[in-house]
C-alpha cells in the first residue's frame, strides 16, 4: 500500500479550501484556534456528513428491511446503496460487508462465531471455525486492545492456544519470529495494518503469505489504514478485515466487517434476534445468508448513510493523495519530535513507511501533563495508552502522547504542535 | 503564552512536589495498605497507612507513578495527615472531595487541607479530577483496613 510517487499531493490552497467543509475546525479552545491532532481517535466530519444524515432524518427516517411504507422503501434501498459505496471503497463486494457498532464489535463478531462454530453451531459448513485444544490464534503485541482480547477470551473459551509475534526494541514486528509462530496448527492470524501507536504500515503481504501457505485465515484491523491509505482487501487477500466510521469522517456507531463471501456464508451468527431470519418456531431458526445473517436487530441507517457520505468525500478527494499528504506530516512529526531534545519518539528507528501519526515519550513528564500543557495552546492530542498496554510495555514506558493527522491537518498545525512540545519541556523541565 | 489558569494548575509549589514527593517509598511491614489504578491513563499508586500506638497517623507511606498532580496529591496527602487521628484524616478525604468534584465552585478549604488547598483548581478540569483524586481514594481504602 505504498504511496507512488507521481501521486500529487494536497496543496496547501486546497487543504484550506477544504478545511472550510469542517465546521469544528473554526472552534476556538482555551483562547486559540483548535489544532485538531487527535484524528487517530475519531476524525472530524465535513458538512456533508452531517447534512446526509440529517437530510436522511428529517426526510426519510424509518427502520429497513421491514415495512412496506414508502419510507421504508426507500430508507431501504438507500441503506443498501451504502454498502455498495462502502464495499467499493474497500475493494470489496456488496454483500462482503457487514455493518457492525464499529471494529471492535466486527472482531467479536468474528471471534464469537469460531466460538459458536466450536460448539457445533453452523453445522458441517462451520468446520473451517472450529476451535480446540492443539489449535492456535496468532496476533501480535502491537495490537490495539480490540485485536487481542476478543482472541484471549476465544482462546480461553475454546482451549485454543493465543500465540503472540514480537516486537524487536525498536516496537517492529519480528517477522523472523513470525515464521516460527506460523504453522500447520494456526488457524487465523489477527494483525493490524497501521499501529496505532507508532504509526507504521506493517509490512502485512509477507503476513498473510506466510499465514495463507500454512492454511490460517487472515483477519487485518484497518482502522487507522482504512482512512488514511488506499484499501483494497482482493489485492491484499484478507480473509477478514475491519474498520470504524468514526475514524474516516464518519459518524460513531458504525463500523464494518468485510468478510470473504464463502467465510461469510459458512460462518454461524454472533448476536441473534430479529431481521435475520427466514424460518422461526418456538425451539429453533432458520437464519438469512449474510450479510443479514449478522446483522439482528434494528440497524444504524442514518450512521450509515453518513458513513457513505464520508466515503463520497475522501473518493471525491482521492485516496492517494491523502495517503501522500499524510506521508509528509507524518514525516514533519518525525523529524520535528526526533528533534527536541529530551524526546523520545516512539519506534522512530523503524524503516517502514508511515502515516501522520507519532506518538512520544518525555522523560521526566507525564504524558497527561504533555497533554494539558498543550490544550492550553488549543492542541488536541492523545494522552495514555491508546489502548496498546503490551506495546507500550515492550518499549518501557506506561504511557505516551500521540500526534495523529488527516486530510484536514496542515503542516503549520504541525509546527505549532512541535513548538507546543519544546515548550512544554521547557515549562516543566525535566527531572533528574 | 501559557495562561494564568496553567500556571495556577501547575503551580511551583505542586511541581516542587510532584519532583521531591513526601512520603515516597513503601514499608515492609504494613498495617493497612491499598492499591489503586486508573485504567484511563495506566497510573497507579500503593498507599500504606501507619499508625503510632495511640491510634493517629505516623506516616503515610506509597509508591507509584503518574502525571505531576497525581504525585505531587500524594505527596501532599501524606504531608497533611501525619500526626492526625482518623476521623481527622477522613473529615480531610470528604472535604478534599467536595472541592475536587465542585467543577471549581468550592475553593478548598486551606485551614482543613493546608497546601493540598492548591489542588484547588485542579477541579475545574474535570478530566485531572481522577488524577488528584488518587491517592485520597486510596488512603480512604487503606483506612477502612485498618485494624
Amino acid at each position: 500500500m505504498s504511496t507512488s510517487l507521481d501521486v500529487t499531493s494536497l496543496a496547501d490552497a486546497e487543504i484550506h479550501r477544504l478545511r472550510e467543509d469542517f465546521p469544528i475546525l473554526r472552534t476556538q479552545v482555551n483562547g486559540h484556534p483548535l489544532v485538531y491532532l487527535d484524528s487517530g481517535a475519531t476524525a472530524q466530519r465535513p458538512q456533508s456528513v452531517l447534512d446526509a444524515e440529517r437530510e436522511f432524518l428529517t426526510t426519510l427516517n424509518s427502520a429497513v428491511h421491514r415495512g412496506a411504507h414508502t419510507l421504508a422503501a426507500e430508507a431501504t434501498e438507500l441503506f443498501e446503496d451504502t454498502r455498495a459505496t462502502v464495499a467499493r471503497f474497500v475493494g470489496a463486494d456488496d454483500d462482503e460487508i457487514v455493518w457492525t457498532s464499529n471494529a471492535t464489535e466486527a472482531i467479536n463478531l468474528v471471534a464469537y462465531a469460531f466460538s459458536n462454530a466450536s460448539v457445533g453451531r453452523g453445522g458441517a459448513a462451520a468446520e473451517k471455525f472450529r476451535l480446540g485444544e492443539g489449535d492456535e490464534i496468532v496476533t501480535t503485541e502491537m495490537e490495539h486492545h480490540a485485536n487481542l482480547i476478543p482472541w484471549q477470551e476465544l482462546a480461553a473459551r475454546t482451549g485454543a492456544t493465543l500465540r503472540v509475534i514480537p516486537l524487536d526494541d525498536e516496537g517492529a514486528l519480528r517477522l523472523d519470529e513470525a515464521a516460527g509462530l506460523i504453522g500447520p496448527r494456526t488457524r487465523l492470524v489477527a494483525v493490524t495494518h497501521v499501529s496505532n501507536v507508532l504509526g507504521v504500515i506493517n509490512p502485512i503481504e509477507q503476513l498473510i503469505a506466510t499465514a495463507h501457505e500454512a492454511g490460517a485465515l487472515v483477519l487485518l484491523d484497518a482502522c487507522q489504514s482504512a482512512p488514511h491509505l488506499p484499501l483494497d482487501v482482493k489485492a491484499l487477500g484478507v480473509d477478514f478485515a475491519v474498520f470504524s466510521g468514526h475514524k474516516m469522517l464518519g459518524p460513531t456507531g458504525i463500523g464494518a466487517l468485510y468478510g470473504r463471501r464463502e467465510l461469510l456464508e459458512a460462518m454461524p451468527p454472533f448476536l441473534t434476534g430479529g431481521s435475520m431470519i427466514t424460518t422461526v418456531t418456538t425451539t429453533s431458526a432458520e437464519y438469512l445468508p449474510p450479510p443479514q445473517r449478522f446483522e439482528a436487530g434494528t440497524q444504524r441507517v442514518s450512521q450509515a448513510i453518513a458513513l457513505a457520505a464520508a466515503v463520497d468525500y475522501l473518493s471525491e478527494i482521492g485516496m492517494p493523495r491523502i495517503a501522500a499528504h499524510e506521508a509528509a506530516l507524518g514525516r514533519r512529526l518525525l523529524d520535528g519530535l526526533s528533534a527536541i531534545d529530551g524526546v523520545r519518539v516512539l519506534g522512530a528507528g523503524i524503516d517502514l513507511p508511515r502515516v501522520g501519526l507519532a506518538s512520544f515519550d518525555v522523560p521526566g513528564i507525564h504524558s497527561h501533563d504533555v497533554g494539558q500543557f498543550l490544550d492550553d495552546k488549543g492542541i488536541a492530542v492523545r494522552v495514555g495508552h491508546h489502548c496498546a498496554q503490551p506495546l507500550h510495555r515492550r518499549l518501557g514506558v506506561t504511557s505516551s502522547t500521540r500526534a495523529s493527522t488527516y486530510l484536514y491537518s496542515t503542516e503549520s498545525e504541525v509546527d505549532l504542535f512541535l513548538d507546543g512540545v519544546a515548550a512544554t519541556i521547557n515549562f516543566f523541565g525535566v527531572r533528574s | 503564552m501559557t495562561s494564568s489558569d496553567l500556571q495556577n494548575l501547575y503551580q511551583e509549589l505542586i511541581l516542587d512536589h510532584s519532583r521531591t514527593p513526601h512520603g515516597f517509598g513503601l514499608r515492609g511491614e504494613v498495617k493497612a495498605q491499598s492499591h489503586q489504578l486508573n485504567p484511563t491513563c495506566g497510573d497507579e499508586i500503593t498507599l500504606q497507612v501507619h499508625t503510632a500506638s495511640d491510634g493517629t497517623i505516623e506516616a503515610i507511606a506509597w509508591e507509584g507513578h503518574g502525571c505531576a498532580i497525581s504525585q505531587a496529591s500524594a505527596s501532599l496527602f501524606a504531608e497533611l495527615v501525619e500526626g492526625m487521628t482518623v476521623p481527622e484524616v477522613s473529615t480531610r478525604i470528604d472535604a478534599f472531595r467536595e472541592a475536587m468534584r465542585s467543577r471549581g465552585k468550592i475553593e478548598p478549604d486551606e485551614e482543613l487541607l493546608g497546601d493540598a488547598a492548591a489542588l484547588g483548581s485542579v477541579s475545574r478540569y474535570v478530566a485531572r479530577v481522577k488524577c488528584a483524586m488518587l491517592a485520597w481514594v486510596a488512603a480512604e481504602d487503606a483506612i477502612r483496613k485498618l485494624p
